[in-house]
């Protein structure tokens, strides 16, 4: 097999990995519906918040979609890692890893796979509220121009990695571990400041912050709505540490395939 | 034996999980266009035997080749040429059957995809399950399903896992003219592991017996049945799967081949 042969076989390869997940979608409106439920619940909420924060409230006065726009990014690292994770236990759910596995799906393109259907996932979740917010709050994150695209890829970069890393949990020690889907985002959220400066928490924390690539995003969308500036500063030290993450989230769910698959765990998966 | 023509060849396998050592020592091959069966009885190795061909599971030690790759290293350059059935893996259970064997048939590479399924789904008669949700399918269509999933891509090598298991008489009948007319029209290699002894009568050229992770005994059926003095291979059986509790160890002897 020639290498555009080998190319064109593999994108077939996670294409039908794609095309498998998009069926399920098709097939049940309550699984689009619930995709934009919690973004769209978390915006609402928020966004009366912030309708009565504007009236007492200087700093949430001076730029109206803060809150708006942070919940909806925050969504955006949220149901990103959460595609990656809810995609992946679907194959254990379904009991379909161990045709998945003996077929010619190469571990590299099954996270391929899960990727794209964790961005399609997002999109449709977080684009069904931003949407929304539009008449109800009269408020488009569009707004934000084309920081928005900068924002949305970094954040959407940090959750693959931690669905990866959580994929391979769940992959290593079974079902049991599938909570971990749901709450493992939850722990970046108190030093991300996603609602307020990373300049609030202690020094302590400052300094984990700073190793997190979505404190920039959110310093820098603070900075586009207080300062109308882009700061490119923020995007660089995002994009490097993106970088670091999506490697690690990667080479981290390769290596736990590899143990399961040395402890014989891809054909017994269960709790 | 040596077959020049293996397509299977396993060596010195091992796999140890823990304490538990789950294939000891296995060696067999298994020749080209034959259908060749793995007995044994539970625990015996059978499953791990059949997951590290598969490339599921990594041996301990040894070394696997199918159809002349080394499994250990390179076996994505042959899983387009393999292909599986087990009724204890399911296809996604929300997708119906249709969109499972396009999946299928994309994830093997199939060429002229819609008129495989056509001629697979004709084959298996399965027809009227095609827009039907897999997970709502009977024991015995789930069977065929998975069977049809197995023959898209016209595999040279087929590993059936207890390919009538929960099948009544006659769909289990069906399945298994159907499994030797794939391997007569094809010329395909076949491994299968089976509880159902008369299965293998029907259609197996070569039986590779395994107690307790080590090969106690090969041959064909009737070489088998001419060296245990039995009438069927359900009697063969229960001979070698008895020796372990009637303390006759067959562990020293050299398995015949």
């Amino acid at each position: 097999m020639t290498l555009p042969e080998r190319i064109g076989a593999s994108l077939q390869r996670v294409g039908a990995l794609v095309l498998r997940h998009m069926y399920l979608l098709r097939g049940s409106w309550p699984r689009v519906l619930e995709l934009m439920y919690w973004p769209t619940m978390q915006m609402v909420l928020w966004g009366f918040i912030t309708v009565f924060l504007v009236n007492h409230s200087s700093w949430v006065a001076q730029a109206s979609g803060v809150l708006i726009s942070a919940v909806l990014l925050w969504d955006v690292l949220f149901r990103s890692q959460l595609g990656v994770a809810l995609v992946f236990m679907e194959e254990m759910w379904s009991r379909n890893l161990g045709q998945l596995f003996v077929s010619p799906l190469r571990p590299t393109e099954l996270v391929a796979a899960l990727l794209t259907m964790s961005l399609i996932r997002t999109v449709i979740g977080v684009g069904g509220a931003a949407l929304i917010a539009i008449p109800l709050f009269d408020y488009s994150i569009f707004s934000l121009g084309l920081p928005l695209i900068a924002f949305f890829v970094n954040l959407i970069i940090m959750g693959w990695a931690i669905g990866m890393i959580v994929s391979g949990i769940v992959l290593r020690y079974g079902l049991g571990a599938e909570s971990m889907a749901w709450i493992a985002i939850f722990a970046v959220q108190p030093v991300s400041g996603v609602y307020y400066p990373v300049s609030i928490l202690p020094e302590w924390l400052q300094w984990l912050a700073h190793a997190l690539p979505s404190s920039y995003v959110f310093e820098g969308m603070r900075a586009v709505l207080f300062e109308h500036s882009f700061r490119v500063d923020l995007l660089v030290h995002a994009v490097l540490l993106n970088v670091v993450f999506l490697a690690v989230g990667i080479s981290g769910f390769l290596a736990f395939f590899n143990i399961a698959r040395t402890r014989g765990q891809l054909l017994q998966i269960g709790e | 034996m040596r077959h020049m023509s293996a397509v299977v060849r396993v060596t010195q396998l091992c796999k140890q999980f823990e304490r538990v050592v789950a294939v000891d020592r296995v060696s067999f091959e298994v020749a080209r266009g034959s259908t060749a069966a793995l007995l044994g009885g539970n625990g015996a190795g059978k499953t791990t035997t059949l997951s590290i061909l598969l490339g599921l599971l990594r041996p301990t030690t040894g070394e696997v080749s199918v159809l002349g790759v080394d499994m250990l290293r390179e076996r994505y350059r042959v899983l387009e040429r393999i292909n599986f059935s087990s009724p204890y893996v399911d296809l996604p259970r929300r997708l119906t059957v249709r969109e499972n064997l396009g999946v299928y048939g994309r994830l093997y590479n199939v060429k002229n995809l819609r008129s495989r399924i056509d001629a697979v789904v004709g084959e298996l008669g399965i027809g009227a399950l095609m827009p039907r949700p897999y997970g709502q399918l009977s024991a015995g269509q789930k069977t065929r399903v998975t069977l049809a999933k197995a023959l898209l891509n016209e595999p040279e090598l087929l590993l059936l896992d207890e390919p009538t298991a929960s099948l009544d008489p006659d769909t289990a009948d069906y399945a298994r003219s159907l499994i030797e007319r794939y391997r007569a029209r094809t010329g395909a290699t076949i491994l299968l592991a089976s509880h159902n002894m008369s299965e293998v009568e029907r259609l197996c050229d070569g039986v590779i017996m395994l107690r307790a992770g080590r090969l106690v005994d090969q041959g064909t059926p009737q070489e088998l049945l001419q060296r245990y003095g039995r009438k069927n291979m359900e009697e063969v059986f229960i001979d070698i799967a008895r020796e372990r509790e009637i303390g006759l160890a067959l562990d020293g002897k050299e398995p015949s081949s």
